[in-house]
C-alpha cells in the first residue's frame, strides 16, 4: 500500500475547475516532485491533502486511511505536516518560538528538546540565530525555519510549497540539499516546485500538472529527458 | 556634520504651537482649565496648557537642529516662543477689531482675554504674551543645550512637580489627615500647591535624579550584587508583600470620593484584561465588547432586582457566576458568526454586535424582562456573612479581587498551551492552521474568556450602582476599553493597569477633563503612535518588534565603520 494515495480529485474555486481529476500515489520513503506553470494546480492539491481546501470528488488516503475526514488541524497529529508557500514563518516571534510552535500540539519535553537538537543539526544557521525575531531574517534562513518547524511534528509526510521561491541559486542548492538528508533519514516527502531543474534532480519520482490535470508521470530521471518538460520546464530547446 | 538652527523651521514650529495655543482657547479648554491653579497665585492650569506650547517648541527646534552651541540655540528658542506668541497676538487684536466677536466664536469670552492678556488691555497683554512666550522658548531651548546629566533630570522634576501641582487637590485630600494644619497651609495654597512647595520639589527632585545617575544607581547595583541569591528573593518577597499591604489599606488612605476613582479604574482594568485576551493575545479585533459587560449587567439585576422586575430575588453571590457563564457563553455565540472574518470585517461585525445588544436593552421588545429605557432598579447590594457591601471602600476589596483573579488567570493561560495558540493565531491564521491549530476552538475560548471578565465587571458594577441603565452601555465603552489597552501596549497585563490608570483614572481626577476627554484620548492616541507604538508598558514581543525593526538598519552601520 502506498502512504498517500490521491484519486481522482476534484477541487474548485467557485465556479472555477481548479483541479481536474489528479491522482497521484506518494510511496513510504520517496521525494516525488509535483512541477508545473503558474496556475497549474500544484498548490491547491497541497492544500486538498492538507485538509485546508475541501475537494468537491475523489479520495484522498494515507496508508489506507480516509483523510478527507480529518480537519486540516487534526492532519498534524497523523504525520502529515506542511511547509506553506512564501515560507510563512511566525514574523514577530523568535526563530526557538517558531520551532516550538511546530510541536506545540506534542507533550513528550524529551522528544521535544530531542527534535529540536536534530532540527539545529540540520540547520546550525538556526541554532546561530535561535534568540533572532524570524521577520528579521534572510528569505533563505526563513526557508530553513519553516521546514526545521515542520520537521519539530515528526511528520511521516512533508509537503513542501515551493521552498526555492525568491532565493537565490546558492541556497535553493542548500535547501534541496537539506531537503535529501530530512529524507534520508526517513521522511517522505511530497515538493511542489516551478524550479523543475532542482526539482527533479533530487526526487524519485515527477508529476507534470497542467491547467489541473497531470498530463505526464515517470521517474524524475525520464522526466528530465522528456522532450515536453525539457521545452516547458527545464528551459532547453 | 555642521548643527545649524534652520530659521524658517523655527518659525513655522513657532507659529505651529501659537496656532494649536489658539485652537484650545477657542475651544474653550483654557478657560475651564483656568479654574485650578497649578501653583497658587503663580499660574493656573490654564496657563499652564499654554505656555507647555512654546516651552516644548523652544526646545524640539534646537533638538532637532542638534543646536549645542548657547548663543544660536536661545535664540532659535526665543525666535520659536515669540512666533508661538503671534496667533495669541492676533486673536487679541481681532478681539479690539471686532468686540462682538462673541457671536462668532462662542469661547472668546471676555475671560479668555482676561487670561491671554494677563489682565490688562489687548494689545499691552499681547506683548506681554510675546514676551512671556519668547523667554519660555528660550528656556526651552536653554534646557537642551545644558548637559544631558543635568537638563534630562531636570525635565523630569519640572514634569513631575507640575503634575503634583496639578494634582494637588487629591493630594490634600490624601494628606489633611496626616499632617498638621500649619504644615499643610505651607504646602498647599487656595487652588494648587504654593510657590515655596513648588522650588522645593523641583530642587528636590532634580537633584535626586541627577544624585541616582551619578552616583546612586552604581551603589545599588553593587548593592545589589553583593546580596546572596537568597536574601535578593526575600528582598523581592518583601517589597512584594508591601505592595499587597498598600493594595489592602489603599481604600483607607484614599477615602470614599477617591477610591470610587479608583473602583471605576478597577472595573476598566477588569474589562481590559479580558478584552486583552481577545484583542492582544489572539488578535481579534473586538469593537462590540460592551456587550458583555451588559449581559452581565443585565443578568445580576434580573436575577437580584428586589423591583418589579426581579426574576427569582437571588443572591449577588449566586447571580455572579450565572452572570460570567452568560457572557461567556454570549461571547462564544458571537465568535460562531464571525470565525471565517478578520480585521476590519470582524471589527464592523463586532461593533454591530454591540450596538445590538445596546438597542435591544432600550427595546420595547424587551421591556418586560429588562425594562427598556427605564432600566433595572433596586439591585441589592451583595452581602457577605451578615456584612453588606455598600461602600465605595468595600466595593474595591471585591473589585480587587476580581482584578487579581483575572490577572492570575491572564497570566496562566498566557504561558499555557492555549496563549500559544493564540499566539500563533495572532501572529498568521494560516500558518497556525497548517500547523495542526484548531482555530475554531481557540478563537471561540478567546471570545469567551475575554467576554467572561467583562461580564464579571458588568455584575459588579450593577450590584455597585443598584440601578442600571442601557444607555450607561455605549460604545465609548468599548472604545474606551480598546484605547487603554493601545496605551498601556497590547498583549501586556501591566500595560493594562497603567493604561486604565491614565486613562480612566487622570480625567476622573480632573473634573475639568471630562468635556475633554475624547479629545485627551486623541491626542494621546496620537502622540502614542508616534511616539512609543508600543505602549506605555509593553509586551516582551511587541518590544522585541520594535527593537527587531532597529537590527534591521544596523548592518549598514556596521559596513561604514
Amino acid at each position: 500500500m502506498a502512504l498517500l494515495e490521491v484519486d481522482n480529485v476534484h477541487a474548485y474555486y467557485g465556479n472555477i475547475h481548479a483541479l481536474k481529476g489528479i491522482s497521484l500515489t506518494v510511496e513510504e520513503g520517496e521525494i516525488v516532485s509535483l512541477i508545473g506553470g503558474n496556475g497549474a494546480g500544484k498548490t491547491t492539491t497541497l492544500r486538498s491533502i492538507s485538509g485546508l481546501l475541501s475537494p468537491r470528488e475523489g479520495t484522498i488516503t494515507l496508508r489506507g486511511e480516509d483523510l478527507r475526514q480529518y480537519k486540516a488541524h487534526q492532519l498534524v497529529s497523523k504525520g502529515v505536516a506542511m511547509v506553506p508557500e512564501g515560507r510563512g514563518v511566525f514574523a514577530r516571534l523568535t526563530v526557538e518560538e517558531n520551532l516550538q510552535m511546530g510541536a506545540y500540539h506534542r507533550s513528550d519535553r524529551d522528544g521535544i528538546a530531542k527534535d529540536m537538537r536534530r532540527v539545529y543539526q540540520l540547520f546550525p544557521r538556526l541554532e546561530e540565530r535561535k534568540g533572532q525575531v524570524a521577520g528579521t531574517m534572510s528569505g533563505g534562513e526563513q526557508q530553513m525555519l519553516a521546514t526545521g518547524r515542520a520537521m519539530m511534528s515528526r511528520p511521516t509526510l512533508l509537503l513542501m510549497d515551493e521552498p526555492s521561491m525568491g532565493l537565490a541559486p546558492v541556497l535553493v542548492e542548500a535547501i534541496f540539499q537539506t531537503i535529501e538528508e530530512i529524507n534520508k533519514e526517513g521522511t517522505t516527502i511530497l515538493l511542489v516546485e516551478q524550479n523543475a531543474h532542482m526539482a527533479l534532480q533530487i526526487a524519485n519520482r515527477g508529476y507534470v500538472l497542467q491547467t489541473g490535470e497531470i498530463v505526464l508521470q515517470d521517474s524524475a530521471k525520464s522526466l528530465q529527458q522528456n522532450a515536453m518538460v525539457q521545452k516547458a520546464y527545464l528551459g532547453i530547446d | 556634520m555642521m548643527a545649524q538652527l534652520d530659521v524658517r523651521n523655527t518659525i513655522r514650529m513657532g507659529l505651529l504651537a501659537g496656532v494649536v495655543a489658539v485652537s484650545l482657547s477657542m475651544i474653550g479648554m483654557v478657560e475651564a482649565f483656568d479654574q485650578r491653579d497649578v501653583i497658587t497665585d503663580v499660574f493656573s492650569l490654564g496657563q499652564l496648557l499654554l505656555f507647555t506650547a512654546p516651552a516644548i517648541v523652544g526646545y524640539m527646534v534646537v533638538q532637532r537642529g542638534k543646536v549645542k552651541a548657547y548663543g544660536p540655540a536661545l535664540f532659535g528658542g526665543l525666535i520659536a516662543g515669540v512666533f508661538a506668541a503671534l496667533p495669541i497676538f492676533a486673536l487679541l487684536i481681532l478681539t479690539l477689531i471686532f468686540p462682538n466677536i462673541r457671536a462668532q466664536l462662542v469661547n472668546v469670552s471676555p475671560t479668555l482675554i482676561g487670561i491671554l492678556a494677563f489682565g490688562n488691555g489687548q494689545v499691552v497683554g499681547g506683548l506681554l504674551m510675546t514676551a512671556v512666550m519668547g523667554i519660555l522658548g528660550l528656556l526651552g531651548a536653554a534646557i537642551y543645550v545644558i548637559p544631558d546629566r543635568i537638563g534630562n533630570p531636570l525635565i523630569l522634576g519640572l514634569g513631575w512637580t507640575l503634575l503634583v501641582g496639578v494634582l494637588s487637590e487629591v493630594l490634600l485630600n490624601i494628606l489633611r489627615p496626616l499632617l498638621p494644619r500649619a504644615v499643610l497651609r505651607f504646602l498647599f495654597g487656595t487652588k494648587g500647591i504654593t510657590f515655596a512647595t513648588a522650588v522645593i520639589l523641583l530642587i528636590l527632585i532634580t537633584t535626586g535624579i541627577v544624585w541616582w545617575q551619578e552616583k546612586g544607581r552604581e551603589q545599588a547595583k553593587a548593592r545589589r550584587e553583593a546580596m546572596s541569591s537568597g536574601q535578593q528573593k526575600t528582598r523581592r518577597q518583601v517589597s512584594l508583600g508591601m505592595g499587597l499591604i498598600l493594595l489592602f489599606v489603599l481604600p483607607l488612605i484614599l477615602g470614599t470620593y477617591l477610591t470610587e476613582v479608583v473602583d471605576n479604574v478597577g472595573l476598566y482594568i477588569l474589562m481590559g484584561l479580558g478584552l486583552n485576551i481577545v484583542v492582544g493575545f489572539a488578535g481579534l479585533l473586538d469593537l462590540g465588547y460592551v456587550a458583555f459587560f451588559a449581559i452581565g449587567a443585565y443578568t445580576v439585576g434580573v436575577l437580584t432586582s428586589q423591583g418589579g422586575l426581579g426574576v427569582g430575588h437571588l443572591s449577588f453571590w449566586v447571580a455572579l457566576p450565572i452572570a460570567v457563564a452568560t457572557s461567556t457563553m454570549a461571547g462564544m455565540l458571537l465568535g460562531v458568526p464571525v470565525l471565517r472574518m478578520r480585521g476590519d470585517y470582524l471589527a464592523i461585525v463586532t461593533l454591530g454586535f454591540g450596538e445590538i445588544i445596546r438597542v435591544l436593552a432600550t427595546s420595547d421588545l424587551l421591556k418586560p424582562v429588562i425594562g427598556g429605557a427605564q432600566g433595572v432598579l433596586q439591585i441589592p447590594k451583595p452581602e457577605i456573612f451578615g456584612f453588606t457591601v455598600i461602600q465605595p471602600q468595600h466595593f474595591y476589596y471585591v473589585i480587587l479581587a476580581g482584578v487579581f483573579l483575572a490577572i492570575f488567570l491572564s497570566s496562566r493561560l498566557r504561558d499555557a498551551r492555549l496563549g500559544r495558540q493564540w499566539m500563533a493565531l495572532r501572529e498568521d491564521e494560516d500558518v497556525a492552521e497548517a500547523m495542526g491549530i484548531h482555530l475554531v476552538k481557540t478563537k471561540l475560548l478567546a471570545f469567551g474568556i475575554g467576554a467572561a471578565f467583562s461580564g464579571l465587571a458588568g455584575a459588579i458594577f450593577a450590584a455597585r450602582l443598584s440601578s442600571i441603565f442601557p444607555h450607561s452601555f455605549n460604545l465609548l465603552i468599548s472604545i474606551n476599553v480598546l484605547s487603554l489597552i493601545i496605551v498601556g501596549g497590547m498583549g501586556s497585563l501591566p500595560g493594562v493597569v497603567v493604561g486604565a490608570l491614565v486613562l480612566v483614572g487622570l480625567p476622573e481626577l480632573l473634573r475639568e477633563f471630562a468635556e475633554y476627554r475624547l479629545l485627551l484620548y486623541g491626542a494621546l492616541l496620537i502622540a502614542m503612535m508616534v511616539t512609543k507604538p508600543e505602549g506605555l508598558w509593553p509586551s516582551p514581543v511587541r518590544r522585541r518588534e520594535l527593537r527587531a525593526a532597529e537590527e534591521e538598519t544596523a548592518p549598514q552601520i556596521e559596513q561604514v565603520g
